[in-house]
C-alpha cells in the first residue's frame, strides 16, 4: 500500500508539472536565444562588409569624405553595442542597440544616394558584388527579425498565461522579452543635397 | 419612406464599392502563394511549353542525385507586394529542399514588375552566396531577359545555378523524417498516467474506480488535449465505464498478465491514436528545406 501511495505521488508530480508550462515556458525562451542569435550574426556580418565598401566607394569618390566618414563612425559604434541574451529584457539596453543600427543603416543609405550620382561605381564589378551582399544580409536581418519578434510574442503570451505565470513567479523568474522594432532612424527617408 | 430608401441605397452601395476597390488596391494585401505544380511553375507564361519540359526533366534529374530542389516561379505580377517578402513566403510555403539538409533553390520572376530573385536555403548558402546569386542574375539571366529572350534567361539561368550547387549534396542517404518516431506527445503521457492512476484505484474497488474515472478524465483532457467544454464534459461518462472496466482488470502494473487473459477487453473509450502521417503521397512537394532570406535580387 506504502509503494502505492508513492507511485501514486509521483505521478500526480508528474503530471502537474508538465501541466503548469514548465517546460513549455523554457523551450519558448530558448527559441528566443536561438533567433536572436541569428539576428547578431546577420548584424555582423553586414559590418563586416562596410570597410570593403567603403573602401571600394573611396577608390572612385575620395572627395565624398564626409560621407563616407559617416559610415565608418556608425560602424564603430554599432559593433561598439552588443546585446548578450540576459539583457533581451532590458527595454533600455535594447533602444541602445536599435538606435546604432539604425544609425549605421541611415549613414548606408547616404552612402548608397551618394553612389548613384557615380555611374563609374555602379558599372563597378566589384562594388556590384558588394552591393549585392550588402542587400542579402539587409533581407536576412529583416527575416531574423520578424522570426525574432514571433518568438518574443509566443514566449511573453505563454508567461503571462495561467498557470504558466504561476509557475513563473514560482520557480522560473523569467523576464518578458523586448521586441526587435524597425529601426527608428533607418525610416527617414536620406535627405539628397545637390 | 420609399423615396429615402432609394437615396439612400445607391449610396450605400458606393461606399461599399470604394471600400473593395480601397481594399484591393492596398499595397499592404499580400499577394497569394500559387499551388505548387512541379519543378517549372509557368504562371506568367514566359517558357515556351518544349523547354519547360526540358527544363523540368533537368530538375527532376538534378533532384534524383543529389537530393537538391531546383523550383522555378513565374508570375504575372507581385500586386503591389514585396519582391522579397513575397519569394519568402514562395519559399516558406513549398519548402524546397529536403528537411534538415535545407538544400532547396527558387527561381522567382516577376513579368510585369520586371524583377528577378534567387532565394537560397541554408545549406546551400556556402555555395550560392548572395555574390553568386547576384552576378548570376546581373551577368547571366538580366542581359537575356532585357532583349525578351525569357526562355533563354531562364534555362542560362538555371544551367548557372545548378553549375555552382551540382555536387555540395548527394541523395544517397536522403534523411526521411519519421513523425512517429518522436518523443511521446504530452496527451500520450496523460493518457498513460490516467490509465495507470485510475487502475490504482480501481483494484480496491470497481466503483471508487468509476468515480476516479469519472473525475480524472475531465482533467486529463482538459490539460492535455486542449478539449473544449463540452469536450470535457463528455469525458466524465467515458471516464465512469473506463475506470469501472480498469477496475475489473487483474492487479496494478500487470498489464501483460491481463491483456493476455482478457483478451481485448482493453476499454474502448480511451483508444484512438494520435499520430497521423506528415509524408505528402501524391503529386509533387517540397521536402521541408528551411530558408532565412539568403539570395539577391536584380531587374531589368
Amino acid at each position: 500500500m506504502k509503494s502505492t501511495m508513492r507511485l501514486a505521488l509521483v505521478l500526480i508530480l508528474a503530471v502537474g508539472l508538465s501541466g503548469c508550462g514548465y517546460n513549455r515556458m523554457q523551450q519558448l525562451e530558448e527559441t528566443v536565444f536561438k533567433s536572436w542569435g541569428d539576428i547578431e550574426s546577420n548584424l555582423q556580418r553586414r559590418a563586416d562588409l562596410i570597410p570593403n565598401l567603403v573602401a571600394t566607394v573611396k577608390g572612385f569618390a575620395a572627395h565624398e569624405k564626409e560621407t563616407l566618414q559617416a559610415v565608418v563612425e556608425a560602424r564603430a559604434k554599432a559593433t561598439s553595442v552588443q546585446l548578450s541574451t540576459k539583457d533581451l529584457g532590458n527595454a533600455q539596453a535594447m533602444q541602445e542597440l536599435l538606435q546604432a543600427q539604425g544609425g549605421l543603416s541611415s549613414a548606408l543609405s547616404r552612402l548608397m544616394v551618394v553612389v548613384e550620382r557615380y555611374p563609374d561605381i555602379k558599372a563597378n564589378q566589384n562594388f556590384l558584388d558588394l552591393q549585392n551582399q550588402l542587400e542579402g544580409t539587409e533581407n536576412r536581418i529583416n527575416v531574423a527579425r520578424q522570426r525574432y519578434n514571433q518568438a518574443v510574442e509566443q514566449f511573453n503570451a505563454a508567461i503571462r498565461k495561467f498557470p504558466n505565470s504561476l509557475t513563473n513567479s514560482l520557480l522560473l523568474h523569467l523576464d518578458r522579452k523586448e521586441y526587435f522594432k524597425a529601426e527608428s532612424g533607418a525610416q527617414q527617408a536620406p535627405k539628397i543635397t545637390f | 419612406m420609399t423615396n429615402i430608401r432609394y437615396n439612400g441605397n445607391p449610396l450605400w452601395l458606393g461606399t461599399l464599392l470604394l471600400a473593395l476597390l480601397l481594399w484591393s488596391a492596398n499595397p499592404l494585401f499580400a499577394a497569394p502563394v500559387p499551388a505548387l505544380k512541379g519543378h517549372v511553375n509557368d504562371y506568367a507564361g514566359l517558357i515556351d511549353p518544349a523547354t519547360e519540359k526540358q527544363l523540368e526533366a533537368a530538375l527532376a534529374q538534378l533532384e534524383q542525385t543529389d537530393s537538391t530542389q531546383l523550383l522555378v516561379l513565374t508570375i504575372a505580377s507581385l500586386g503591389g507586394d514585396n519582391l522579397e517578402e513575397f519569394a519568402l513566403r514562395v519559399a516558406e510555403k513549398w519548402q524546397p529542399g529536403q528537411r534538415g539538409l535545407d538544400n532547396g533553390v527558387l527561381l522567382l520572376i516577376a513579368k510585369n514588375d520586371r524583377k528577378v530573385r534567387i532565394e537560397v536555403g541554408y545549406g546551400l548558402e556556402g555555395k550560392l552566396t548572395d555574390l553568386i546569386a547576384g552576378r548570376i542574375i546581373r551577368n547571366v539571366i538580366v542581359p537575356q531577359f532585357k532583349e525578351g529572350r525569357f526562355d533563354q534567361g531562364i534555362i542560362a539561368g538555371v544551367t548557372a545555378i545548378v553549375g555552382v550547387i551540382r555536387g555540395e549534396f548527394t541523395a544517397a542517404a536522403p534523411e526521411k523524417p519519421r513523425p512517429g518516431r518522436q518523443s511521446a506527445p504530452p496527451g500520450l503521457i496523460g493518457l498513460i498516467a490516467l490509465i495507470v492512476f485510475t487502475h490504482l484505484i480501481g483494484r480496491t474497488n470497481r466503483f471508487t474506480g468509476a468515480i476516479a474515472g469519472g473525475v480524472l478524465a475531465p482533467i486529463a483532457g482538459a490539460l492535455f488535449l486542449n478539449l473544449g467544454i463540452i469536450g470535457v464534459l463528455a469525458l466524465i461518462p467515458l471516464g465512469l465505464a473506463g475506470g469501472f472496466l480498469l477496475g475489473l482488470m487483474g492487479t496494478p502494473l500487470s498489464f501483460g498478465h491481463t491483456v493476455r487473459r482478457g483478451g481485448g477487453r482493453w476499454p474502448g473509450g480511451f483508444g484512438g491514436g494520435g499520430f497521423s502521417a506528415g509524408g505528402g503521397f501524391g503529386g509533387f512537394s517540397g521536402g521541408g528545406g528551411g530558408f532565412g532570406g539568403g539570395g539577391a535580387s536584380g531587374g531589368w
